[in-house]
């Protein structure tokens, strides 16, 4: 693919938004239930092509359900599986153009690296020299050279996941599923492999889609994400939309840190809203994305610690968008430090300030008395 | 502090030896006795080699024997890792508690009790006692001991490696053979060999269930010990332990070997990049 060479085209891609683009993979209305137990519950998706998309969410959300039903592995109770228009719903694992990408990488302890990866071909009978070539093709995609006659046990724990992505994408399979593809890796080893993956997507210009509770993986990789709960598609957007424009206050707090104000609507303006609490000294001015709110509803307002702006000094305006409270904890992370602020009614308000000089002396300490302002635009109103 | 062993480990580990291995030694020894009488040296010979060789009935009894285990241990191996599989494999299925205690039952079953009954049976149904009837009864009781090993290999088998063989495109059935049996393999043998050894040293059950023409070695040894003990009947018995210590060594030896080599290999994959 050309990709590479015409810069980013991450920004361009949004076939979701395109209504006339086909669908890769759509879920319609699949249920599973394994007993009494909803894994999936009336859930209608589509993915598109060349696609990286990521499942997010907690444990026993389902995201792991779907990836095995795209596999073949689990057959759905209720609805459609289609791909490329055809439902795929009852044909097995082996017949799937389809290829995963295991979790525990599953690779056979009694075949070589080699071995391990000219396995999928061979079932497909083809030539031996094309298995060769193709074997040769994937071991240096994946660095993997100098281990090929190498047993799975006789290598190390990022080279056995270079194993299993090399066997899984040596049938050029129309849609690759990886489940937790990264999760026993450490954390540097776990970043740049991240990247690897995006390039290697772009360059094999495959569909992928992954299983992931991790959400800066999510928001790394991705072109997509839907987060899920219970089952459910909570929101499926971009990994900006997903952290600037939380739907519920599930996703806001699932997706990165954030502060919640609760209030009451107390007025609605031309595109903003007044949100007032009896316990909050000032009034709250917001930009208002969901037109239905009316005047003395429950909202909340989702605001990320980076949009915070915290300061020692009084600023003139105090009667909106800005509330005072004692620092209460600093969490230094080198980059960034985290400031909890408690304010007058108990909550506690988190604000992230970058470090952009070298720390020598914190210009806000333990117990000072501290305001913090934001901008209308800066968070997000909720209403549920 | 001194180290190495005190005088109580030396004299435990010294009294338990003597315990488990004096009478086998006394055993081996007097196999090369020259004299007739078994508790009397006389001074060493082979000679009771010699004749053991040599006594046809012994000779034919070792070949029952042998055929009796090698056939009986296959096909209780076969069956054993069916049974494991079903059981490890297929969830709860209707009656898996009573077909789980049936499997096991064998294992905690008076040998005569097995014996008598696999005799009833066969006397019920009319089944001409001799080398058949050993052999199923051998199968019977040693298919238990092999279900147990080899479904304690299973419920540690990672699923998804056969997962990972069909979503590569490989056929569920072939997936067995290519992907699980070389994985379990191991203990399929660990299990064949069991087999073969309880059938090589079985007395009671085969007693029961033999008729003329399939007399075990064990059984010719036994009743040979009631005429009175020749030192032929030890010179049989050195052998079998003979042969018993050499493949339990060897078995070893090759486990050990290939931990070694595994230990090796994963020291050498943490130092590469």
């Amino acid at each position: 693919m050309a990709a590479k060479a015409s810069g980013p085209i991450k920004r361009t891609f949004t076939p979701w938004d395109d209504p006339s683009a086909k669908p890769f993979i759509q879920f319609e209305n699949v249920t599973k239930r394994f007993g009494d137990f909803v894994a999936v519950d009336n859930l209608s998706l589509d993915i598109y092509e060349r696609e990286f998309f990521s499942l997010l969410g907690p444990s026993g959300c389902g995201k792991t359900t779907l990836l095995r039903m795209l596999a073949g592995f689990e057959a759905p109770s209720e609805g459609r599986l289609l791909l490329e228009g055809q439902d795929i719903s009852g044909v097995p694992p082996h017949r799937r153009p389809v290829n995963m990408m295991f979790q525990s990488y599953a690779l056979f302890p009694h075949m070589s690296v080699e071995g391990n990866i000219a396995f999928g071909l061979k079932q497909d009978r083809m030539p031996k020299a094309d298995i060769d070539a193709r074997v040769a093709e994937m071991l240096r995609l994946t660095k993997l050279e100098p281990f090929a006659k190498r047993k799975p046990h006789q290598l190390s724990g990022g080279q056995r996941q270079r194993v299993a992505l090399a066997r899984s994408i040596a049938k050029q399979p129309k849609v690759l599923l990886l489940d937790e593809p990264l999760g026993a890796l450490d954390r540097k080893l776990r970043e740049e492999t991240q990247f690897e993956l995006m390039d290697l997507q772009q360059e094999l210009g495959l569909t992928f889609v992954i299983v992931t509770h991790d959400q800066e993986e999510a928001m790394t990789v991705s072109d997509r994400i839907a987060v899920m709960d219970h089952g459910k598609l909570v929101q499926v957007a971009s990994p900006a939309e997903i952290y600037e424009f939380p739907s519920s206050r599930y996703v806001a707090d699932f997706i990165g840190d954030v502060n919640f104000m609760s209030g009451k609507v107390s007025a609605v303006t031309d595109g903003g809203v007044e949100i007032r609490d009896d316990t909050l000294s000032c009034s709250i001015a917001a930009h208002l994305e969901n037109p239905g709110t009316k005047v003395g509803d429950d909202v909340w307002l989702a605001i990320r610690p980076e949009k915070m702006r915290i300061s020692l000094d009084e600023p003139g305006d105090t009667a909106t968008n800005c509330v005072s409270g004692e620092v209460w904890d600093i969490g230094y992370l080198g980059g960034v430090s985290v400031y909890h602020v408690k304010l007058a009614n108990g909550n506690v308000v988190k604000s992230t300030v970058t470090n952009q000089t070298r720390l020598v002396e914190r210009p806000i300490g333990w117990e000072d008395k501290v305001w913090l302002t934001w901008p209308h635009d800066a968070g997000v109103v909720l209403t549920a | 502090m001194k180290k190495g062993p005190s005088l109580f480990n030396v004299v435990s580990v010294t009294l338990g030896f003597a315990f488990l291995y004096l009478p086998i030694i006394l055993l081996v020894i007097y196999s090369f006795n020259s004299g007739r009488n078994v508790a009397i040296w006389a001074g060493w010979s082979t000679k009771w080699y010699v004749a053991m060789v040599q006594n046809q009935q012994l000779l034919d009894a070792a070949w029952v024997t042998l055929r009796v285990g090698l056939l009986s241990a296959t096909v209780a191996t076969v069956l054993g890792t069916m049974a494991a599989l079903t059981l490890v494999r297929h969830g709860r299925f209707m009656g898996r508690t009573l077909f789980s205690g049936m499997v096991y039952a064998p294992l905690v079953m008076p040998e005569v009790i097995t014996g008598l009954s696999l005799l009833l049976l066969f006397v019920a149904i009319n089944f001409d006692r001799g080398f058949w009837t050993v052999t199923i009864a051998h199968i019977t009781f040693s298919l238990c001991f092999v279900a147990v090993v080899v479904q304690s290999r299973l419920v540690t088998f990672d699923r998804s490696m056969e997962e990972a063989a069909m979503d590569l495109g490989c056929p569920p059935f072939k997936t067995f053979f290519v992907i699980t049996l070389p994985i379990i393999l191991p203990a399929i043998i660990a299990g064949w060999m069991l087999a073969f050894t309880l059938s090589l040293d079985d007395l009671v059950i085969a007693s029961f269930t033999t008729g003329p023409g399939a007399t075990t070695l064990p059984m010719r040894i036994y009743s040979a010990v009631r005429l009175g003990v020749t030192p032929e009947i030890n010179a049989v018995s050195t052998v079998l332990i003979a042969v018993v210590t050499v493949g339990v060594v060897a078995a070893s030896l090759i486990t050990k070997r290939q931990e070694a080599e595994r230990q090796r290999a994963e020291r050498l994959a943490g130092a590469a990049p």
